[in-house]
């Protein structure tokens, strides 16, 4: 079957969604954007592609469908990739371990290195096992990442094999692994997944036939901060104001306002009914108001991004913050906690910031019209949601927000749509 | 650069006859020659060539350092001495350029100034350049104020104001630092030239309105504004600066080119543009690369406008000398209000048939800045035609993100695109 491809090349993360020919999505992909961009959009393609191989599984699945025995093979197929990943990771440290001249310590290190990533492996087990696992970052690096940090402090030996030692060693080889290309897609560990589900059914022949399908790319578009290093010729690249702006529309056909706000630039951007921009506003000189300030933020307050919103969400006296410079952020922050301020109540004040430099860009780019769409990854954040709901109906009064769970998709999809017209 | 054998002609009349000022003003202290310090806006060249004097520019200074990579370290050197990064950038990289040595751009020394002639028109932080300028020189001073285009027009008491200032305290000024009595014969003979040569200039900027247009009139035009807007106007070579130009573009149009453009000769008009605000100048190269690598051409700009608007039908008359230096600073772009620079820009996008307008925003020039939002919106409700907002600055090379301006420009001219599929659908 024929189908288009849109990349969105974030500063953070790089999201791929795939069309089938009537435009409806069949699949979608996401990894954390890495120095190797062509890399990075590689890897969200082949997971979109791998997402859209599920999804023909699902529409293959002769009589009723069974959920429960197809997110099993989800899982075990995620778990497959997963391992795939911790081998290499296990690998390259092995090889670091005996190149890097740690002498005498070379044996600890290794049988250390090999407890750590045998745990590891076990609670990935464990986790994929499970019928619902708990939400986590689904970026190989930030998952297991977290578990090496946890098991290394278990294990570090303050005269031996240090903690400082095991993380070095990681850092070195999780770059690596995240810059190499690896077989990961459906084809090469599909059957290695249903061997791990008991009793598939006709799911197994439903599978066969999906991974047979071929699946023509009749286009790819490119967008996002790192699209003009996407090795696309000229017509297949488009600016991400205008894949926001179709994407939301594509999401919500009434939208006429879209705010996204991504790891690199706040945009706001006005469209009309067919989702084409009339009019937008970017962040010019400061990384303030963006995700990455929430980044800084969350490093500075050694918390998890997806924390910092349901934290703000429990103040109850918002600080009035003034700097949302990014660079001046950790220093705001420690004064404010010196004064004897809660947590909660400076994040509070922090998120308010970031969305009142959100409304100017919105007042500049002809306000907020209703309907209002709320797009990127700081759409996910519950505490920035609310500042914007309050700030937008004290400016312009009740508007219709709109935040699809899929918001941080909106960018690859307006791209695809553009392929899809590209290819018709 | 893509060379073209017409094109040369006036460019090395240009580079000739930029350095053999430069030249002249070195060799004024051993010649006896007064050096008058003046701005752009509102300059007056006739005036001040009547009384033998140089006029010597401190914003082309500052912008020629811009261009070659100097004003960086200017800037560094004038925030050293306390100037804030708030300060218009131009004044801070003039005081830095004193305070390294007082080098032109092309390298010959600067002399002090005779005289700092003030005239004011519309940008405040002149007046506050100069009177850094004044304790550093210790030198006369002499303040022309034209009143502000507040109600859109200038009024006969408002002209009156002008041409007595000018006969009661610019001229006696003149005279004393000169030594020289004023001689309306000679006043006309400059003005007459200055007329000339506006004719020229306004044939060339109006070729625009041609398809192709032959001219890029905001980056190519800055290089054409150059002699009339600084020291130039009024002078035989500045006259046949304009001759050789004019006969330049005619040639052009009528082979049906394009502009040259620093990737080429652009064969593929595909937006026709306005731009208001000036144009960075650390970066001006990359900064026209970015509108001419997609096919943009800027049509018509009001920032080729700061040191006259002859396209609006004034020249220089030598029949009411004094009456029309008068004329002639009150009619200048920074003069005019907001709604008379938004009536321009609206004549602009319609009468050159421009596909959209760009607005670059000067961080450092509230006077220029101020308002553009506003203008923005009112140009799109009146035309029609998307407008796009960029921001840089003039000589402060810390305030040009490439990037950024880069995607902005490539998102407007994508929309572009995409409403006229959209229209054509």
């Amino acid at each position: 079957m024929k189908c288009v491809i849109g990349i969105d090349l974030g500063s953070t993360t790089t999201k791929a969604v795939i069309l089938d020919e009537d435009a409806e999505i069949i699949g979608r992909g996401i990894t954390n954007s890495r120095s190797n961009y062509e890399l990075a959009s590689a890897v969200a393609r082949a997971e979109a592609l791998a997402d859209a191989r599920f999804r023909l599984v699902s529409r293959n699945v002769a009589g009723e469908l069974d959920q429960a025995a197809l997110d099993r093979l989800s899982r075990a197929f995620r778990l497959e990739q997963t391992l795939g990943q911790l081998d290499r990771l296990h690998e390259l440290i092995q090889e670091e371990v005996h190149s890097n001249g740690l002498g005498e310590l070379k044996g600890a290190a290794s049988e250390t290195v090999k407890s750590i990533m045998r745990a590891i492996e076990l609670e990935e087990r464990a986790h994929f096992g499970l019928e619902n696992p708990p939400q986590r970052s689904s970026f190989f690096r930030d998952a297991v990442g977290s578990a090496y940090t946890r098991f290394a402090e278990d294990v570090a030996d303050a005269r031996g094999v240090t903690f400082d030692l095991l993380l070095g060693l990681y850092d070195k080889c999780i770059i690596r692994v995240e810059n190499e290309p690896m077989e990961l897609g459906f084809a090469e560990l599909i059957s290695k997944a249903l061997e791990r589900i008991e009793d598939p059914g006709p799911l197994a022949e439903a599978v066969s036939k999906a991974a047979a399908t071929e699946l023509e790319e009749a286009a790819m578009v490119g967008t996002g901060y790192g699209r003009a290093t996407l090795p696309f010729p000229k017509e297949a690249i488009r600016s991400e104001i205008l894949c926001h702006g179709l994407g939301a529309h594509a999401m919500f056909p009434d939208t006429r306002t879209v705010l996204d706000i991504g790891g690199q630039d706040t945009k706001a951007i006005q469209v009309d009914g067919a989702g084409i921009v009339t009019s937008f506003q970017m962040n010019d000189r400061f990384a303030a108001g963006c995700g990455r300030y929430l980044g800084y933020i969350a490093d500075e307050m050694n918390m998890g991004l997806h924390e910092l919103g349901p934290m703000a969400q429990k103040s109850t006296r918002c600080v009035k913050i003034n700097s949302t410079c990014t660079v001046f952020a950790g220093a705001e922050l420690r004064e404010r906690l010196s004064l004897g301020e809660k947590r909660e109540d400076i994040l509070a004040g922090l998120h308010r910031a970031i969305i009142l430099r959100a409304m100017s860009l919105l007042a500049r780019s002809g306000g907020v019209d209703d309907q209002f769409t709320f797009t990127g990854g700081v759409a996910n954040n519950p505490a920035a949601v609310q500042a914007l709901r309050d700030l937008v109906d004290e400016n312009y009064g009740e508007r219709e927000l709109n935040i699809s769970p899929d918001s941080i998709y909106t960018g690859a999809l307006g791209g695809a749509l553009f392929a899809h017209r590209l290819a018709n | 650069m893509t060379k073209n054998a017409g094109k040369d002609r006036s460019m090395l009349i240009q580079k000739e006859m930029i350095a053999k000022h430069y030249e002249r003003l070195e060799s004024a202290p051993e010649t006896g020659e007064p050096v008058v310090y003046t701005f752009v806006p509102g300059n007056l060249t006739e005036l001040v060539r009547s009384f033998g004097a140089l006029p010597l520019l401190p914003e082309i200074n500052a912008l020629q350092s811009g261009m070659r990579q100097k004003s960086g370290d200017y800037i560094a050197e004038a925030e050293r001495a306390g100037h804030s990064e708030d300060v218009c950038t131009y004044v801070k990289c003039d005081i830095g350029m004193i305070k390294a040595g007082n080098i032109s751009p092309t390298g010959t020394r600067l002399p002090k100034p005779d005289l700092l002639l003030l005239s004011y028109t519309g940008c405040y932080t002149f007046m506050k350049w100069f009177e850094l300028l004044r304790e550093e020189y210790d030198c006369p001073t002499v303040f022309f104020h034209v009143p502000y285009q507040g109600d859109g027009e200038l009024e006969p008491e408002h002209r009156e104001y002008m041409t007595r200032q000018l006969r009661e305290q610019v001229i006696p000024a003149l005279e004393k630092v000169t030594g020289r009595k004023y001689d309306e014969d000679r006043l006309r003979e400059h003005l007459m030239m200055s007329a000339q040569a506006e004719d020229d200039l306004v044939a060339v900027l109006q070729s625009a309105k041609n398809r192709p247009s032959p001219i890029d009139a905001y980056f190519g035009a800055v290089y054409y504004v150059g002699p009339i807007f600084s020291s130039f106007r009024g002078t035989p070579e500045g006259v046949e600066y304009y001759k050789a130009l004019r006969e330049e573009v005619e040639e052009r149009m009528a082979q049906g080119l394009g502009p040259i453009t620093p990737v080429g000769p652009m064969t593929d008009e595909k937006y026709r543009l306005v731009v208001e605000g000036p144009p960075n100048w650390t970066s001006f190269r990359e900064f026209w690369s970015m509108f001419a690598e997609e096919g943009a051409n800027v049509v018509a700009s009001t920032y080729t406008k700061v040191g006259g608007t002859y396209d609006y039908g004034f020249r220089h008359d030598p029949k009411d000398p004094i009456g029309t230096l008068a004329d002639y600073c009150g009619g200048c772009y920074t003069n005019i209000n907001l709604p008379g620079r938004v009536d321009m820009l609206v004549d602009y996008v319609r009468e050159y048939q421009a596909d959209g307008f760009v607005i670059n925003s000067v961080k450092s020039c509230n006077s220029f800045s101020a308002g553009q939002l506003m203008m923005l919106r009112e140009v799109e409700e009146r035309t029609g035609v998307p407008g796009a907002f960029i921001e840089s600055d003039l000589v402060d090379p810390r305030y040009f993100s490439a990037a950024n301006i880069k995607n902005r420009l490539e998102s407007y001219f994508q929309m572009i695109d995409a409403r006229r599929v959209e229209a054509s659908a």
